[in-house]
């Protein structure tokens, strides 16, 4: 398990993306997976950078292990923000026309639609979202 | 990164996007968008080399979109595979006007 810890802000997003592909790419997952990976990703840590800290951004920790199932990889996210559980929101009417659509909204819907599984639980003072998805 | 190759033509504007359209270059796209759309009655957009969208960059789309449906119209030109299927689950797809 590698894991990566900075500060939840979104000029810090290019950096996660980066640790997420090098692990992603030395596992062998497929291009495919790997950029919904990098769609789930960067919906979750932007979220948190948004909403977590509510302008005083703090540290999040991205955890991945590819080793734990073979073929599989699980992603964390750890925060010690507000406790927010964004997979309570309900999802956006996707069939609604663009003048009926409001901007937003389609973040975590998008991070769903992207992975496998997706959990989330506050533990200990701090937010923990899993993600996981096949990679092969 | 993001490319962004702007060609006007009377009323016609095409923007040829390369690279990410992601929450670090989206806003790059939308300043542009917003001071080229005036008296544009036809915006395009290729994006056969977009390798990437996140729902920042589809929040930018469905802008332009709601502004194109006031005043033209709008259309998605050589959309990539990954990417239409993005389009599809989000049901923008439906929204945009795609060849």
């Amino acid at each position: 398990m590698k894991e990566l810890r900075l500060k939840a802000t979104t000029e810090n997003l290019d950096q996660v993306i980066s640790f997420i592909d090098t692990e992603l790419e030395s596992a062998g997952c497929t291009m495919k997976a790997q950029m919904q990976i990098e769609i789930a990703v960067e919906e979750l840590f932007v979220n948190i950078a948004h909403y977590a800290y509510e302008g005083d951004p703090g540290p999040a920790w991205i955890q991945v292990d590819t080793e734990e199932t073979p073929g599989q990889v699980r992603i964390t996210f750890v925060d010690r923000g507000m406790p927010y559980d964004p997979l309570a929101k309900e999802d956006p009417d996707v069939t609604l026309s663009a003048d009926e659509r409001e901007i937003g909204g389609l973040g975590i819907f998008m991070a769903k639609k992207n992975v496998d599984s997706i959990s989330y639980i506050y533990q200990d003072g701090k937010n923990r979202l899993t993600i996981r998805k096949k990679i092969r | 990164m993001l490319k962004i190759d702007k060609t006007a033509n009377a009323a016609d504007l095409l923007f040829t996007l390369t690279g990410r359209l992601d929450t670090t270059t989206a806003p790059q796209l939308e300043t542009e968008i917003k001071k080229s759309l005036d008296g544009v009655k036809k915006l395009v957009f290729d994006i056969r080399n977009l390798e990437y969208i996140s729902s920042a960059g589809l929040r930018v789309l469905l802008s332009a979109q709601k502004v194109m449906n006031r005043q033209g119209s709008m259309i998605v030109r050589n959309v990539p595979e990954e990417v239409q299927e993005i389009f599809d689950v989000t049901g923008f797809s439906d929204i945009l006007t795609i060849e």
